[in-house]
């Protein structure tokens, strides 16, 4: 049977949702169910003087209006900044608009939205904090004045590296500022809550049904037992579905005192304010290199906006430190960050979670440095790789970057764009003033997948960094695998099937994945940090082995064989050397539940692997964007984007090339259109996505994409991952070509999105000799 | 969507749907392709205690010859603008820039009429009836009145209906012979224009609707006055936001409008007088 890893298979998952047949959370109709809706602070900061329900609660068919003050069994959300605890529902304060300070049961989410709109709530403003320049200003107002200061969490930097910075032969500074951008997945996030006598069930368009399920039964005090989570069809999540809501258990109070289930969907709007938001980071930097563009010399300090509450934003700028120094060797690099608060959503992680901030900062580094010194941006880079053979590479913060040869990845590129032809086309461009200016852009990017091994993620507040996967031999021959990952988009149920397929030699359409469901499936971790198949691939690959090992014993009892001589193949079973002697799968199966036929075999074929992982891997690629660039507007046109990937060995060509286009394209999106802005008093100023621009398909460029492949070490599949490594490889590919397109006029910097009137005011401030 | 509650009716005929207006005084709104006012009250900004469906009244969905202008029936799917023959014989600017409204989903519900009657400075079609000096036939409770395009846009979504009026349909004078150009600019393609320009060869110049440059669709006068003097096309642009208000928003500033005015003007007009 030729290998089912690294064919080209077509979702499992799709019939189902492309004739509509997918079930999300908010198709769910229980008998008896009732609907939740939040009274959402109006303000950015305020002190709450009073919350005046009974006009709503007057309104026919309302079952129920609640406050913080009604709900005294509500837990707050948990919080890695003990002290800065948010509640559930705000209690006297409110930190963000959007923040729900009261909620509403009603017969449906029509007249829950009437009586959401009849609750008043008496605001005594305080002073907003909008953005970090206010909250870090001398004398700024608190947000937790107890604590006595914005700054929720901080890691001053190890090291100085300013001597180093200080004996280069050149130095030069950055301000990059990382914006703010909405994940605004498909699907909003939401959640039904039935609290029987029994058992508390969830529905929850989340990441990680067992995550939930071990947080609910921690913060209600309920044991697992009682406690069923599903997540099921789950429209993308974005690292934004992994973070813990309110909803959560508001839903499940509620539906324990009304006796009924509870549903509380969000709306768009709801959705653009209440979700965590993702970025939102300024990085100082600084540089010391020599003429021939050799980097000498790193210093970066990150400020992390962590929005109202010092939730999963105060990891992210580790992350972001960790991977600094992208894929290059620097003999000095120094790192530090701290984590902000402001009266805005709360930021959380969003594909690539801190990562993309820094090959977006260490991918412009480089093109600076280029600027600066005149070489190539394509030879600075090779000049400062680090090479194929240094490998484990151990980074200033002790991070291991597993495998990786970044040259080849940028040979491949360069052959796939003809770059001198570019080259000699963007000077053609720049003397004729009839035609769009171009530019050319590159991105040289290494991130983190397989995210584990579980002492990085106890250390985030994570039960662990393993994964798990069952797989059970059904009396059919049928396979039955639950995996302890999450889908929500990424197509596991393909992937982890092929894997098996291999495994068990078995063909693709008998392997069933189900996931998702904390009563089918054994404890897991979830899906985020593009573990998926780097972790949890692995754990379906050792169930599935060790199912088959279990087999070829009942095979080797049947044939009458030493379990040692019985060989699989094409699904059969058979006596070494005499391969027309089988027995096949459909058979040992079946026999496998038959103890009157197994001797001493005992019955069944159901096995579990939890695999936990010794290193993180380290996916990297080289991308190139080319762009137009309007001389008179300053609209930016994508012209070409060629990208190529190195996840290791790729499972399903076809999946992979779906993660990498919906990366890219969210990473063209930031760079170019996305960007959640606040007025001066607090107010979200992109609350629809009329004014939250998430690009279409109309907008995007034909995508050229390769891969090459460099196993990692740390599973035996080879795999990297890649959820989110086309995100990390876009924004600094964008930007890079975007000014590479007017450095010629002295333009060194922009920030983000690329706007048609920054681009404008770039140009012209060039003209009129000024710095852009 | 979660709307406010309200009432629905679905009128046979245009005299009932005036008259369900005529009754039900100020809370009633028309609903057509619902693109525009759907939106505003799933956010509730607007909230209609009546909807008076017009959107089946097939009687309104037409094209037509009238002789000297072509006939456009108020309940013309953009999409019915985009893809008409006899559009692209007597009026090729209206039908080009149906097809830049929104994106197909839009096109197939929203109406010639909603985009007309709503009035928002950004939409695309108030620009082109402006430019094109085409005519609105308005239909109430007095009977039938004729408002030409540059008297029935009042202010930001205000036009000169009153609140018991329908418009049944735009007369739009033939300019087959005539060049045109129409340009938009947005950043996404289904976006409303941050500007856009909408031009026609006229007698000795060109007649040049903006498009988001103030709170309803502006003739560039300046310019236009310009290429009647002999004033070359790269001059006469320079003079596109002469007399404009732009307003300022999270897309653009006021400034980058009317820098974008004055470029989108002149490309326009190489495109209409070569
Ligand atoms: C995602 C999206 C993108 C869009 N992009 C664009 C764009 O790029 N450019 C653009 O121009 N527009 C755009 N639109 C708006 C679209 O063109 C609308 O369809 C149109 O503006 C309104 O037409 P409608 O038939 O849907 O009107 P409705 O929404 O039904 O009505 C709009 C208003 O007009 C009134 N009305 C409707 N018909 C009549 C009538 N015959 N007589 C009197 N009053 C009437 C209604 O009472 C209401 O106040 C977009 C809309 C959406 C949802």
């Amino acid at each position: 049977m030729t290998s089912m890893v690294g064919a080209a298979v077509i979702r499992k998952e799709d019939p189902n949702l492309l004739t509509g047949r997918g079930t999300y959370v908010d198709n769910l109709r229980l008998p008896g169910m009732l609907h939740m809706a939040f009274v959402r602070s109006a303000e950015a900061h305020a002190r709450i003087r009073g919350i005046e329900v009974g006009a709503a609660a007057a309104l026919p068919r309302v079952h129920g209006v609640f406050t913080a003050r009604d709900l005294p069994e509500l837990p707050p959300i948990p919080t890695v900044v003990p002290g800065l605890e948010r509640p559930s529902l705000a209690r006297d304060r409110v930190r963000f608009v959007g923040e729900p300070v009261a909620v509403v049961v009603a017969e449906d989410r029509y007249v829950a939205a009437d009586a959401v709109a009849r609750v008043t709530v008496d605001y005594e403003p305080l002073p907003p904090v909008p953005d970090l320049e206010t909250a870090l200003a001398e004398g700024a107002p608190l947000l937790f004045p107890e604590h006595g200061s914005n700054v929720y969490a901080e890691i001053p930097p190890a090291g100085d590296a300013e001597a180093a910075l200080a004996a280069a032969p050149r130095r030069a500074r950055l301000r990059l500022v990382n914006q703010r951008c909405a994940p605004a997945p498909m699907e909003p996030f939401g959640v039904v809550a039935d609290w029987g006598p029994k058992t508390l069930t969830v529905w929850a368009s989340c990441q990680s049904a067992h995550f939930v399920r071990g947080q609910l039964s921690k913060l209600l005090a309920v044991p697992y037992g009682g406690i069923r989570v599903i997540a099921p069809d789950v429209g993308g999540g974005f690292g934004a579905k992994q973070s813990w809501y309110p909803e959560y258990v508001v839903a499940a109070v509620l539906s324990r005192r009304l006796g009924r289930p509870i549903k509380a969907t969000e709306t768009r709007s709801e959705n653009l304010v209440a979700m965590t938001h993702g970025r939102a980071q300024v990085q100082e930097v600084e540089v010391g290199f020599d003429d021939s563009g050799r980097i000498l010399a790193l210093r970066v300090m990150v400020t992390q906006d962590a929005g109202a509450y010092p939730g999963d934003a105060v990891g992210l700028p580790m992350l972001t430190m960790i991977m600094s120094a992208g894929c290059y060797r620097i003999p000095t690099v120094v790192t530090g960050c701290r984590a902000v608060g402001t009266t805005t959503t709360p930021v959380g992680a969003y594909r690539g979670a801190g990562r993309p901030e820094a090959a977006y900062l260490i991918e412009r580094v480089i093109d600076l440095v280029s600027d600066e010194t005149g070489v190539d941006p394509i030879e600075v880079r090779r000049r400062n790789f680090l090479p194929a053979d240094a490998f484990p590479h151990t980074t200033h913060l002790g991070f291991v970057y597993d495998s990786g040869d970044y040259g080849k990845a940028l040979r491949r590129l360069l052959e796939m764009i003809d770059y001198e032809g570019l080259r000699r086309e963007q000077a053609a461009r720049r003397e004729d003033p009839t035609r769009p200016l171009m530019g050319i852009g590159f991105s040289t990017f290494v991130e983190m997948g397989g995210v584990g091994p579980s002492a990085m993620m106890e250390g985030l507040g994570m039960l662990g960094g393993w994964e798990s996967a069952r797989a059970r031999v059904n009396p059919d021959g049928t396979v039955t695998l639950a995996v302890g990952t999450s889908p929500h988009g990424q197509g596991h149920e393909t992937a982890f099937a092929q894997i098996a397929a291999d495994a068990l030699s078995l063909p693709l359409d008998r392997i069933e994945v189900v996931h998702g469901d904390t009563e089918v499936v054994q404890e897991g971790i979830g899906t985020f940090g593009s573990r998926s198949i780097a972790v949890g691939g692995e754990a379906v690959r050792r169930a599935s082995l060790r199912a088959r090992e279990k087999a070829t014993r009942v095979a080797a009892h049947l044939l009458e064989a030493a379990p040692e001589d019985v060989e699989l193949e094409d699904g059969r079973f058979f006596v070494r050397g005499s391969p027309d002697r089988g027995i096949g799968w459909e058979e040992v199966a079946n026999k496998a539940y038959r103890p009157t036929q197994l001797g001493d075999l005992e019955p069944g074929i159901e096995v579990a692997a939890f695999y936990e992982p010794g290193l993180t891997t380290c996916p990297s690629g080289a991308h190139c964007c080319v762009v137009g660039v309007d001389r008179e507007t300053g609209r930016v046109t994508i012209e070409r984007y060629v990208g190529v990937d190195d996840c290791g060995t790729v499972i399903n060509p076809l999946t992979a090339r779906g993660q990498v286009m919906g990366g890219v394209a969210q990473g063209i999106a930031q760079a170019l259109y996305e960007e959640v802005s606040y007025g001066e008093s607090g107010q979200p100023l992109t609350s629809t996505l009329a004014e939250y621009l998430v690009p279409s398909a109309a907008e995007m460029p034909r995508f050229e994409l390769e891969h090459v492949e460099t196993p990692t070490p740390a599973n035996s599949l080879g795999a990297k991952g890649l959820g989110e490594s086309g995100a990390t490889a876009a924004p600094q590919a964008v930007v890079n070509a975007v000014i590479d397109a007017l450095s010629h006029l002295g333009v060194r910097e922009l920030q983000m999105p690329l706007t048609p009137e920054r681009v404008w005011r770039a140009i012209q401030a060039a003209a009129n000799g000024g710095v852009a | 969507m979660i709307p406010a509650p309200f009432e629905y009716a679905r009128p046979r005929t245009v005299e009932e749907a005036v008259s369900l207006l005529v009754h039900h005084g100020e809370g009633a709104k028309l609903l057509a392709g619902g693109h525009s006012l759907l939106p505003l009250m799933k956010l509730r900004v607007a909230a209609p205690s009546l909807l008076v469906d017009i959107g089946r009244l097939v009687d309104l969905r037409y094209v037509r010859d009238a002789g000297d202008h072509v006939a456009v029936g108020a309940l013309v799917r953009h999409h019915d603008l985009e893809t008409s023959p006899l559009l692209e014989r007597e009026a090729p600017l209206l039908r080009y820039a149906a097809g830049f409204v929104g994106d197909p989903q839009v096109r197939h519900r929203g109406t010639i009429g909603g985009s007309l009657a709503h009035a928002d400075p950004a939409a695309d079609l108030p620009g082109v009836v402006v430019a094109l000096e085409a005519t609105m036939v308005v239909y109430g409770p007095r009977g039938e009145r004729l408002i030409p395009a540059r008297d029935f846009f009042r202010s930001t979504f205000e036009s000169a209906l009153a609140p018991d009026e329908v418009l049944v349909e735009v007369r739009v004078p033939k300019v087959g012979g005539r060049r045109w150009a129409f340009q938009k600019f947005n950043r996404r393609s289904i976006d409303w224009a941050i500007v856009g320009v909408a031009a026609v060869e006229a007698d000795g110049g060109a007649s040049v609707a903006l498009v988001n440059m103030g709170p309803i669709p502006l003739r560039a006068l300046e310019t236009e006055a310009a290429l009647r003097r002999g004033a070359s096309q790269a001059e006469a642009a320079a003079l596109a936001d002469r007399g404009t208000e732009p307003s300022s928003d999270l897309n653009a500033s006021a400034e980058y409008r009317r820098h974008l005015a004055r470029v989108l003007v002149r490309r326009a007009l190489e495109q209409v007088r070569r």
